[in-house]
């Protein structure tokens, strides 16, 4: 096939980065060449329109080993321990083909973690349906958790938390965030940049077949009515194949024979050999006649382009390659030595005894496009006035049970219990808790782990909302009593072509800079995917953070329901009782204006480290963050985890009763202490200049609001758990 | 006394298996899946997973591989073989035990608590447990028991039934059956109780700290019985 502009531009580059790639090699590249370029100048593998604003988020920090720019992030966790943790977004693909969408973005992920010589411990994921009205929604999402369960169950690792959200901005775009923590000594870490020259490459895994060809093209672009024409450029996922590819990986780390490795993701062998020479300063030379194909006459183009699963590349010392081939037999895992690293810096390709393509590394990565989008600041909304009448016929037992049932709060249960959640024999805290806990194999130590995101607070602010999120997710790893040391982010937003995505995407970015910044809570790797847009119609910006922390006894986990009738309920940290985007005045009261809840950053970190003094003194029997529903929602959750009931009053607050129990002023905690330490704990709340409320006390199986409204737990704990089973089953 | 766990291509709660026998005093031995002879055992257990990815049907190629002939010689001769899950599956597979694993009912994956209700306690693996209920976990996609009405009978005359899902006072009914399965079959023996199969994982219930401790019950009582 002859290159000319319009081939380019079907494969996704425009007249001006054509015109680039003609004048850095100073020829037409041919087709082989030309895919290669699409590949790795699109948005998803060069970070074209994002890398200018996430220079500017804090990724050190004094437990960071390793920051952005890796396969994954990776944090010390003491006693030689390191977590390697990233998220990563697998959204077109989910939404063309929910299953195999799914499931190889859990695969994906995985092997980031793995290819670093880190054991998978623990699977999270942030997925994201339209309307539950939508025709498509329920096939999606049962396809979805159903791809997820089936790829992390058969590989043994269990998944221990989630967030599952329901708008109707992600009718046309479904967003299916997954997010692996390995475990590895700190001394066996591996990394992508090879060294040495005439070095063997080996190729491992699977066969390369024809399946992904484009897949990072395609989720660089726009939905339309053709979506289902793009079925197969996605990649199909063989977990057992993985499984196998793991333990082969990391039996063959535990000698001295890796000098990089780099697992084939997006983009396929294209990208994993140009980043490990790129990073090295080194050239790659390959006879695709070695590669292992599932098909017969694949072209050079297509085994370039293929994103299917399952396989490595790695760079092995001289003399390796027996040792190394023996490990892959064991475990039936194809390997093939494709070629050896030169001191050309460039990418040179044989194939049937001519070269098929002669890049320079250099005109792929540094030259590489980045542009400086035009984008919009968005103004704080005005405040919404709510009138006294609009509360008047309220009940509030029954907001309360609405609010329970409300698909964005109901429990998820029908979703978790289909993905293993124990294997491994270490989950101390399963999902449905505030953060998921899992402890390190064979120590006292535990890690714990949560996914956020907030895209009505980020839609209607994004500076205000991109801070939330970074801060829900230090209160959930706060609330199980641990010490929060880093986050991962992935960053979920419309086409960064238009002014008004791309400000939400910078301003949002600003946010959770900022907050991670104040909060020492630094970024050490992540993922970003524009385009979540079908035609002119955008996703809510969707920034979905990861946050890890740490546990020095998994014997001290605080989990989130009641534990003692009488114990005393006190809520940590100022209502204002702020609306405005709450699930309460957007559902009941049907107002969706109005500004996020605002963020103060020195009452969150001083809240939340005050909530960790109290748990290391062994105060708090249970904790809970205030999150969407505000005190009461928050609490109700407690009795039903604890099956519990609670007695409680509104505080002598000028504000009015839905204010007090609905808002969602930001930076609370409500927790349950017992009635001897009340003093204690008091003390210790006003030395550190923290405002709390006593709620009131735990009591057997019944929510007492102000004497006066009553309801059973057994009624909340059927408003909480019907709705989704029901929902899926009709 | 002395154990073996086998390790299929695919097998993902080896490891698991490992530690709680290690943990209630046996010497356990990791033999894999190629080998030709079992190690010296007073117990081989085959463990849960996806041996073989599950192609094909759970369970059917890791009945066929190498070191299967060496399983299936112990059991035959009187040695202790327990299959837990996918184990359990693998054991059907071979013939050892009667029936089928078929998938769960509502055609999703199961991962929760479930009770048991423990059926025959004249054997070596639940004598002398004084409870009649166990709490244990489950997860997976094909754990729907079934088999011919003439084998149910069979297997009931010869009191194979080890044990039936429950609610936690031992009440059988279709209420607390998780998958399915026929008359809330969750665990079987062969005919001679050596060999036993069962869905649940007692191995990922061996501290207060994980979903519970009635595993612990189940491992302690299995080395004492088998001393």
């Amino acid at each position: 096939m002859t290159v000319n502009e319009q081939v380019a531009i079907d494969h996704g580059l425009k007249k001006d980065e054509y015109k680039k790639i003609c004048d850095l090699l100073e020829r037409i590249p041919n087709i082989t060449e030309l895919g290669i370029f699409s590949a790795m100048w699109n948005e998803h593998c060069s970070y074209k329109s994002s890398k200018l604003h996430l220079k500017n988020l804090p990724t050190k920090g004094k437990n960071v080993i390793q920051g952005p720019g890796e396969n994954a992030g990776v944090i010390d966790i003491g006693d030689d321990d390191a977590i390697v943790f990233k998220i990563e977004s697998h959204n077109h693909p989910s939404f063309i083909e929910p299953y195999q969408g799914a499931a190889t973005g859990v695969g994906g992920i995985m092997r980031d973690v793995f290819t670093m010589g880190a054991r998978p411990i623990a699977n999270l994921n942030s997925i994201h349906f339209g309307s539950p009205q939508h025709k498509k929604t329920k096939n999606l999402l049962r396809g979805v958790v159903c791809g997820i369960g089936g790829y992390g169950n058969c590989m043994g690792i269990p998944t221990i938390a989630g967030q599952t959200s329901f708008d109707e901005s992600y009718n046309g775009n479904i967003l299916v965030n997954a997010m692996t923590l390995g475990l590895v000594k700190k001394n066996k870490i591996f990394y992508s940049k090879a060294a040495g020259l005439g070095k063997p490459v080996i190729y491992v895994g699977s066969k390369t077949g024809r399946d992904g060809i484009h897949g990072a093209s395609m989720a660089s672009a726009v939905f339309d009515e053709k979506i289902e024409e793009k079925k197969p450029t996605v990649q199909v996922g063989d977990p057992f194949t993985e499984k196998l590819l793991l333990e082969a990986c990391l039996e063959l780390m535990e000698g001295d024979s890796i000098i990089a490795i780099q697992d084939m993701g997006a983009a396929g062998l294209t990208s994993s050999s140009i980043e490990m020479a790129s990073k090295g300063k080194l050239g790659i030379e390959f006879n695709l006649n070695k590669v292992p194909c599932r098909e017969a006459k694949m072209t050079p183009y297509e085994i370039m382009l293929s994103e299917s699963q399952e396989r490595m590349l790695i760079v092995l010392e001289n003399g390796k390659e027996d040792l190394a081939k023996k490990i892959f037999d064991k475990w039936n895992l194809d390997f093939a030595v494709i070629g050896k690293t030169t001191d050309s810096k460039k990418i040179e390709l044989y194939f049937d005894n001519s070269k098929v393509a002669d890049i320079p590394i250099d005109t792929l990565v540094q030259n590489s496009p980045m542009y400086d989008r035009k984008w919009k600041k968005s103004k704080l909304p005005k405040k919404i006035k709510i009138k006294k009448e609009d509360f008047k016929n309220l009940k509030i037992v029954n907001v309360l049970n609405k609010i329970l049932s409300n698909p964005n709060i109901c429990s998820k249960e029908w979703i978790w219990e289909q993905y293993d959640h124990t294997v491994m024999g270490d989950t101390i805290q399963k999902p449905g808790g505030d953060s998921g806990v899992v402890r390190i194999h064979g120590s006292n130590k535990a890690v714990a782990a949560s996914v956020d995101s907030s895209a009505v607070y980020c839609w209607a602010h994004p500076l205000s909302g991109g801070k939330q999120i970074v801060c829900e997710s230090w209160r959930n790893l706060i609330s199980v009593g641990a010490q929060p040391i880093a986050i991962t982010n992935c960053l979920n937003f419309g086409s960064p072509e238009n002014e008004e995505n791309m400000g939400e995407f910078v301003e949002c970015v600003h946010g959770l800079g900022e907050a991670s910044k104040y909060l020492d809570f630094p970024v050490v790797s992540g993922n970003v995917s524009f385009y979540n847009q079908t035609k002119d119609v955008g996703i809510k910006p969707t920034p979905t953070i990861g946050g890890v922390g740490l546990i020095k006894n998994y014997k001290n986990v605080i989990t989130m329901g009641l534990k003692k009738t009488n114990n005393i309920i006190i809520v940590v940290g100022k209502t204002e009782g702020h609306l405005d985007q709450s699930i309460f005045a957007r559902d009941i009261l049907n107002q969706k204006n109005g500004p996020p809840p605002e963020i103060n950053l020195f009452n969150e970190k001083n809240n939340g480290e005050t909530i960790l003094k109290l748990i290391e003194k062994n105060y708090v029997k249970s904790a809970h963050d205030v999150s969407l529903g505000g005190i009461i929602t928050s609490l109700a959750k407690m009795c039903i985890k604890g099956k519990k009931g609670a007695s409680i009053k509104k505080p002598k607050y000028l504000i009015n009763i839905f204010e007090y129990f609905f808002g969602e002023d930001q930076g609370r905690y409500i927790i349950e202490i017992e009635k001897i330490d009340f003093k204690n704990v008091t003390e210790i709340l006003e030395k550190n200049s923290v405002h709390y409320d006593e709620l009131g006390i735990v009591n057997k199986n019944e929510l007492i609001i102000d004497d006066k409204s009553k309801v059973t737990i057994d009624e909340l704990i059927k408003s909480h758990t019907n709705w989704l089973t029901n929902y899926m089953n009709k | 006394m002395n154990s073996s766990v086998i390790t299929f291509p695919g097998s993902n709660c080896d490891r698991d298996m490992d530690v709680a026998l290690k943990k209630f005093g046996f010497k356990n031995k990791m033999v894999w899946h190629n080998d030709i002879e079992l190690p010296k055992s007073d117990l081989v257990v085959l463990p849960g997973g996806f041996s073989y990815g599950d192609y094909l049907r759970c369970g059917s190629m890791a009945s066929k591989s190498k070191i299967m002939k060496s399983v299936i010689n112990f059991a035959k001769s009187g040695g202790k073989v327990m299959g837990i899950c996918n184990g359990f599956q693998i054991l059907v597979e071979t013939g050892l035990l009667p029936g089928v694993l078929l998938r769960n009912k509502y055609l999703e994956f199961i991962c929760k608590n479930v009770f048991v209700k423990i059926n025959n306690k004249d054997n070596s693996y639940f004598k002398n447990i004084k409870k009649d209920t166990l709490e244990l976990h489950i997860a997976h996609n094909e754990g729907n028991y079934f088999c011919s009405n003439e084998q149910i009978k069979e297997i009931n005359d010869n009191n194979q039934i080890a044990l039936y899902y429950s609610d936690k006072d031992g009440k059988v009914s279709e209420d607390n059956n998780p998958n399915g399965s026929i008359k809330n079959i969750a665990s079987v023996f062969n005919k001679e109780k050596n060999v036993l199969g069962m869905m649940p994982h007692p191995e990922r219930m061996i501290d207060p700290a994980l979903s519970g401790e009635d595993g612990s019950i189940f491992f302690k009582n299995l080395i004492n019985n088998l001393k």
